[in-house]
């Protein structure tokens, strides 16, 4: 079908969320108690605020993985004609994982892979 | 014979012979639209008996039986009740993204049937990049639950969905170089064309010990990418009620879980097609009859007969292998998987280059 089945996937996709939310809405009226609206944690109210600022622990994962993945994206091109280069394909790719293994290693020394 | 392409021709050619080209093609979306609406509301609800039914059977217990015969309906019993369940926003949210969320993770669900071959010549969009297509919409989906543990305004959903992020992002990396794996054998990246490939025997014979590895890898990491035990951390139930969706209610969570089964669904079709042939039946060398035989069967099922075979792969998965802790997790991918994933590369590309495979 084409290009043209990704406007109809989105639509179909919104279309199916829209008319299920709304459904629900039509079939019960819900009732109001402010107890309702608190947030859900262990039954009494809650202490402080959740958006404040934290220290989220994956940072410097999310960091490597940046680069990883950009790698992965170089590597699609490459995996593509890979087999009609050859040998020089090969040595290519090895230059180019030896690299980012160094860079890899490097994080890996100073620490960033480690769970603290 | 019974075939999906015979069906859609046929519709389409009594469509042109009554309508001009315009009106063919805005009918033949609706029904495109229409039918995929269909495959969604089946899989969540026969996904859903399955793994509840396999659990039943892996703990040697019955399992829902009440509703219909064997309790086959249970999961339409379980769709209604979410359906009059009353449906809260929080006060404290941010009420436009937290109602945002489902319609983004069910979206992103819907996009990635797009290149899903899942018959012969049944495709939605034959594209020549529907392996980076799959791996590029799939990622969005760590925004729909950023965005919801965010929006909920709830420790525990920013927690839950903080782990989340970090867990599919992690996971992504093996899962696309155990991809790439198969289209450098195959030499595309078109899903037509690795099924096309494998027409005379699965990657996964054809390919000899390295494709088998990152077959391994692509199963582990489907698992984590989909947020399944044992790698169910973002849900960890005895630690964080429910993780990113612990503030969602009735219809608004039923999207979340359909979401979340359907790409269960998705993660297996795509590692039947590349590892296990897709559609392709089995075939044996030179047995004739034996091959004439399989031919027989038709292409969708094979193809639906290699999904469900992964499913439940992935459902036995759930009910072996004891959660895995954050920093197990962390650690198993990127001082184990990554490292094998990418000298698994290197192997493939020399099986490749000397033609060692079958």
């Amino acid at each position: 079908m084409g290009a043209s089945s990704m406007i109809v996937l989105i639509l179909a996709g919104l279309t199916f969320g829209i008319i299920a939310i709304l459904l629900a809405r039509l079939v019960n009226k819900g009732s109001t108690n402010k107890q309702k609206g608190q947030p859900y944690e262990c039954g009494i109210p809650t202490k402080g605020k959740t958006w404040i600022q934290l220290n989220v622990g994956y940072y410097l994962f999310a960091l490597i993985f940046l680069i990883f993945d950009v790698e992965l994206v170089f590597l699609y091109p490459w995996a593509v004609v890979a087999k009609k280069v050859g040998w020089f394909a090969l040595i290519e790719v090895i230059i180019f994982f030896f690299i980012l293994f160094m860079g890899f290693l490097y994080a890996h020394k100073k620490g960033a892979l480690k769970w603290v | 014979m019974f075939s999906l392409a015979d069906i859609s021709k046929t519709i389409d050619t009594w469509l042109r012979l009554h309508l001009n080209d315009t009106w063919t093609l805005v009918v033949e979306m609706v029904i495109a639209g229409v039918s995929v609406i269909g495959l969604f509301a089946v899989l969540g609800l026969v996904l859903v008996i399955m793994e509840r039914k396999v659990s039943a059977w892996i703990q040697i217990r019955l399992g829902p039986n009440r509703v219909g015969p064997k309790g086959m309906f249970q999961s339409l019993a379980d769709t209604v009740k979410l359906l009059v369940k009353e449906g809260l926003t929080p006060d404290g949210a941010d009420k436009f993204l937290f109602n945002l969320a489902p319609l983004i993770a069910i979206v992103v669900a819907m996009l990635l049937m797009a290149p899903i071959a899942f018959a012969k010549n049944f495709q939605l969009w034959d594209m020549n990049i529907g392996v980076l297509y799959i791996t590029a919409v799939s990622s969005i989906m760590v925004i729909s639950v950023l965005m919801a543990g965010w929006a909920s305004n709830n420790k525990y959903s920013l927690l839950g969905a903080m782990r989340s992020g970090a867990q599919i992002v992690s996971y992504e990396l093996s899962a696309g170089l155990s991809i790439i794996a198969i289209v450098i054998l195959t030499g595309s990246l078109s899903f037509n064309e690795i099924v096309q490939s494998q027409a005379d025997g699965w990657w996964i014979f054809k390919g000899h010990i390295p494709v088998i590895i990152a077959f391994v890898i692509f199963i582990i990491a489907a698992t984590a990418e989909t947020n399944r035990a044992p790698f169910d951390l973002a849900e960890a139930e005895s630690e964080l009620t429910a993780g990113f969706h612990t503030e969602y209610s009735g219809m608004k969570f039923a999207l979340f879980f359909l979401a979340e089964y359907v790409n269960v669904f998705i993660v297996c079709a795509i590692g039947a097609t590349l590892f296990l042939g897709g559609w392709m039946p089995f075939h044996i060398g030179h047995w004739d009859a034996f091959n004439h035989v399989m031919d027989f069967i038709p292409s969708s099922m094979w193809f639906f007969g290699k999904t469900f075979f992964l499913i439940f792969l992935i459902m036995w998965f759930r009910w072996t292998f004891p959660r895995l802790r954050i920093d197990q997790l962390l650690n198993l991918e990127w001082k184990y998987l990554l490292p094998i994933s990418m000298f698994n590369i290197l192997l493939v590309t020399a099986m490749a280059i000397l033609k060692w495979h079958f």
